[in-house]
């Protein structure tokens, strides 16, 4: 028996992106750039894939730069924007500098100026971190107890110098959705008073296929989204980056993907993203509000409730609106994340502590950090994330093994249901 | 003349001295021939060909002859010294050119062989350049004869071929007191030996020699230590680590497996590591025995299967890290009451060492970087807030008394003993 409910981490690939995979890498094996037969049909190829993705997100397909996945996207979001804004002759980062050396008053408004939030996934507050190296001020707005991002905090961290903010959808941890249309009414109103606005991005991996995306809506410059996380392959990724962006490359070479990636195109990966975003659009056409996955959910935290004491909720009610409809974030007081999740496993269920890319780092997950968990509570959690493809009875079954899981470990923990 | 500028070379070697086996009276052949093989296995797990005389002993060493073809200074030779240093029981040891003896005029041709090999040890010194020789560069000759029948005796072999290395022009200076170089030629039955370096060796007795122990290799930083210098002094290891997954996880089992897989290379080319599961032990203690006595009662356990387990491998005795006042677990007293489960001696080579000590040896053995790794080799949820310090032996047996009302301890054992997996393990590669 194998119950898996680590969907954040990865997804299993659904067998029509699997067959689209093969068939990339048996028949269309031609290079999208060659002018012989093969290499029309592999460019034909491409640009139906690109169309599918187009499709998910309500844009045009010549918006889709396809990338390595949702870490380069994010690192090409970020670092091209910053880098095509210092391209500008005398930047106004330079002109600091000089004043600095000159020993006048450095004009701190002149400084270039980037934002993001202090729970963006690692993919994110790299290149961030990596920008301050370089002299770049970033401001991370911080959550509240919940998870979600203080608006207020947002709109008096703006400034004229502000290139770009950057903003996920969903978070991977806790599943807090961010309140993108309140992002958009802060910028908006930024913008009257000040005649410009930022660019913006938004890491939208755990949002794609869960909830509607649609960039041009809410006004959004740039968007991330990666293959695995929605049942298609590993290694390919895509980035829609607005018509008039501009963006500096950070691979160089042959000018594929209208020179924003160069390297020939990894076709059997992009193929198996396309399916994923058509399948991905189909079943939200069937059911907009994704209410199978929200039904899970409440199915799974409803039981973790009714048969654990102690059991805590982290992040808002699922019933508010303002969380995915596929994660699930939980403290067992009490217990070890890490022992859980192996223990679990052993019995065919498996679950994740905070994000598949924390739980091999000792270091506690600076998202539940950031909501003002101490680090015993942080330890002590895991994250569920469901897919399409789980049941309801694989829930029942999974609550009913968790339960047993977590008396088992109190028991030897000695954990007597005290609220501390 | 074909010959000119290229070494008439009957071969290039290596003499290998050891010290402290030669004394060993009665047991000087095991010895030489435990160290024999350990050479030779090092030398071909580190893909060094072989000549046909391979190892041999000969007066008080033994010689490596390496296949017909190389020259100083080949990379094969770079892999036959690290190899070599690594080897227990080697004191030093020195790459040197056998010549054959009956060359016509061997005076200019020990030189050029000498000329050669300094040429592959003096950084920046290649072909035809020589002014890295000079720079601050003093030489002496040191010969030796005990083949009588060489027409010239060590004194004219000294002054001859000294004068010989001074015509070839290499600007190195002769300084008989304190030379930077001492170029040794030693001319015997089977043919002159020139040399211009002595390596040093790690020393001690070839891994085996002195018989096998078990080795209770947790993850940490002080265990492979602890392993590596009884090694060093000839015991063969049996790894025991205890495994308490889903308490911890597979990766500090794989910390284990590298750990081990380290020591392989000190070793005659694998490492025999057995993995008890101690989870129902680990959580038996944690249900029955009061908090401050769980570590003593955990290692006395951890003992007890070594003890077995030592009967099953024939290994006479149980090494482990521990070192005298470290932590809480490791005073005399506790010390005492943990040992008193076994009648096998407990040696423990870090007892004094200060834990720079252990860290500086960890890094030059290689297993500092593994035992660093963040996964945790016994679960937090496993740690008492305050073990006692100076437990006493009565009160752990009577914990164990109490225990054993609780739960079959026994048993317990028994079934760790039984599921313990024996896997050997290959050295890592570097």
């Amino acid at each position: 028996m194998s119950i898996y409910l680590d969907n954040s981490a990865t997804t299993r690939p659904a067998p029509s992106v699997v067959r689209a995979v093969e068939e990339a890498l048996t028949v269309q094996y031609g290079n999208p750039s060659s002018a012989h037969r093969l290499g029309v049909a592999a460019r034909r190829l491409l640009d139906e894939s690109r169309t599918r993705v187009a499709l998910l997100l309500g844009v045009s397909p010549e918006e889709i730069v396809f990338t390595s996945g949702a870490t380069e996207a994010n690192n090409l979001a970020i670092l091209g924007v910053a880098r095509a804004a210092r391209a500008l002759p005398l930047s106004s980062y330079d002109d600091r500098e000089r004043k600095e050396r000159e020993g006048k008053a450095a004009g701190a408004e002149s400084r270039p100026h980037l934002i993001t939030t202090a729970v963006e996934h690692p993919s994110v507050l790299e290149p961030f971190r990596r920008l301050e190296d370089e002299g770049w001020e970033v401001t991370y707005v911080a959550v509240d107890r919940q998870g979600q991002l203080d608006l207020a905090a947002l709109s008096r961290a703006l400034k004229p110098e502000t290139v770009l903010l950057s903003t996920m959808w969903v978070n991977n941890e806790t599943g807090v959705v961010h309140p993108l249309q309140g992002i958009r009414e802060v910028l908006i109103q930024f913008e009257k008073t000040q005649g410009r606005r930022p660019l913006w991005h938004v890491d939208a991996v755990q949002a794609l296929g869960k909830l509607p995306v649609s960039p041009r809506e809410l006004g959004i410059d740039l968007l991330s989204l990666s293959g695995h996380k929605m049942h298609g392959p590993k290694g390919v990724g895509a980035l829609y980056v607005r018509r008039t962006v501009r963006l500096q490359p950070l691979v160089w070479g042959g000018g594929q993907e209208r020179g924003l990636r160069s390297g020939t195109e990894n076709l059997p990966g992009i193929a198996g993203l396309g399916v994923a975003c058509q399948e991905a659009r189909e079943r939200l056409a069937a059911d907009p509000e994704a209410s199978y996955l929200r039904r899970l959910r409440s199915l799974l935290w409803d039981g973790i409730r009714e048969s654990i004491p102690g059991a805590r909720l982290h992040g808002p009610g699922p019933d508010t609106g303002a969380v995915a409809p596929h994660i699930l974030n939980v403290g067992f007081p009490g217990t070890r994340g890490e022992v859980l999740v192996r223990y679990l496993s052993e019995r065919g269920v498996h679950v994740a502590t905070g994000s598949a890319c924390h739980s091999r780092r000792p270091e506690p997950s600076h998202v539940l950090g950031a909501m003002g968990l101490r680090p015993d509570e942080i330890q002590a959690s895991l994250r569920f994330s469901l897919s399409w493809e789980n049941t309801e009875a694989e829930i029942r079954e999974a609550v009913a093994i968790l339960r047993e899981v977590v008396a088992e470990v109190r028991s030897l923990t000695g954990w007597k249901g005290r609220d501390d | 003349m074909e010959r000119q500028g290229r070494l008439s070379l009957d071969g290039v070697t290596i003499l290998i001295r050891y010290g402290e086996i030669a004394l060993k009276g009665k047991n000087r052949p095991q010895f030489e021939g435990r160290l024999q093989q350990a050479v030779e296995r090092a030398l071909t797990r580190a893909g060094v060909p072989l000549g046909p005389g391979r190892v041999r002993r000969a007066y008080g060493r033994l010689v490596v002859e390496l296949a017909p073809g190389y020259e100083p200074g080949s990379p094969t030779l770079g892999r036959a010294i690290r190899a070599l240093s690594r080897v227990f029981g080697v004191v030093s040891f020195s790459p040197a050119v056998r010549l054959p003896l009956d060359l016509e005029d061997p005076i200019p041709a020990i030189a050029r062989a000498a000329l050669a090999l300094l040429k592959s040890t003096v950084p920046g010194a290649s072909g035809s350049d020589t002014a890295a020789l000079a720079a601050a560069r003093t030489f002496k000759v040191e010969a030796r004869r005990p083949f009588k029948q060489f027409p010239l005796n060590s004194l004219e072999i000294n002054q001859q071929v000294g004068a010989a290395l001074l015509r070839q022009g290499i600007g190195m200076r002769v300084d008989v007191h304190q030379p930077d170089v001492v170029v040794g030629v030693e001319v015997r039955q089977e043919g002159i030996y020139v040399s211009t370096e002595e390596i040093p060796g790690p020393g001690g007795l070839p891994v085996g020699v002195s018989g096998r122990a078990v080795l209770l290799l947790s993850g940490g930083i002080d265990s492979p230590v602890a392993g590596w210098m009884s090694m060093r002094r000839g015991v063969e290891l049996i790894g025991l680590h205890f495994h308490s997954y889903p308490f911890t996880s597979e990766e500090a089992r794989r910390k284990a497996e590298d750990l081990g897989r380290v020591l392989a290379r000190y070793g005659d080319g694998s490492f025999v590591l057995r993995v008890c599961p101690f989870t129902e032990l680990q959580k038996a203690i944690q249900r029955y025995v009061p908090e401050e006595l769980r570590i003593t009662i955990m290692r006395r356990m951890m003992f007890r299967i070594a003890e077995r387990i030592a009967a099953a491998e024939g290994a006479l005795a149980i090494v482990t890290g521990e070192n005298v006042g470290q932590v809480a677990s490791q005073t005399l007293e506790s010390l005492g009451v943990i040992e008193a489960v076994t009648r096998l001696p407990v040696l423990r080579p870090l007892a004094m060492f200060d834990k720079m000590e252990t860290v500086a040896r960890a890094r030059e053995i290689g297993t500092f970087d593994i035992s660093v790794r963040p996964y945790e080799d016994c679960c937090t949820i496993f740690t008492p807030v305050h073990p006692k310090t100076r437990p006493r032996l009565e009160e752990a047996e009577a914990a164990e008394r109490a225990m054993e009302q609780e739960v079959d301890v026994e048993a317990l054992l028994s079934a760790a003993v039984a599921g313990t997996d024996r896997q050997e393990l290959e050295p890592l590669p570097e």
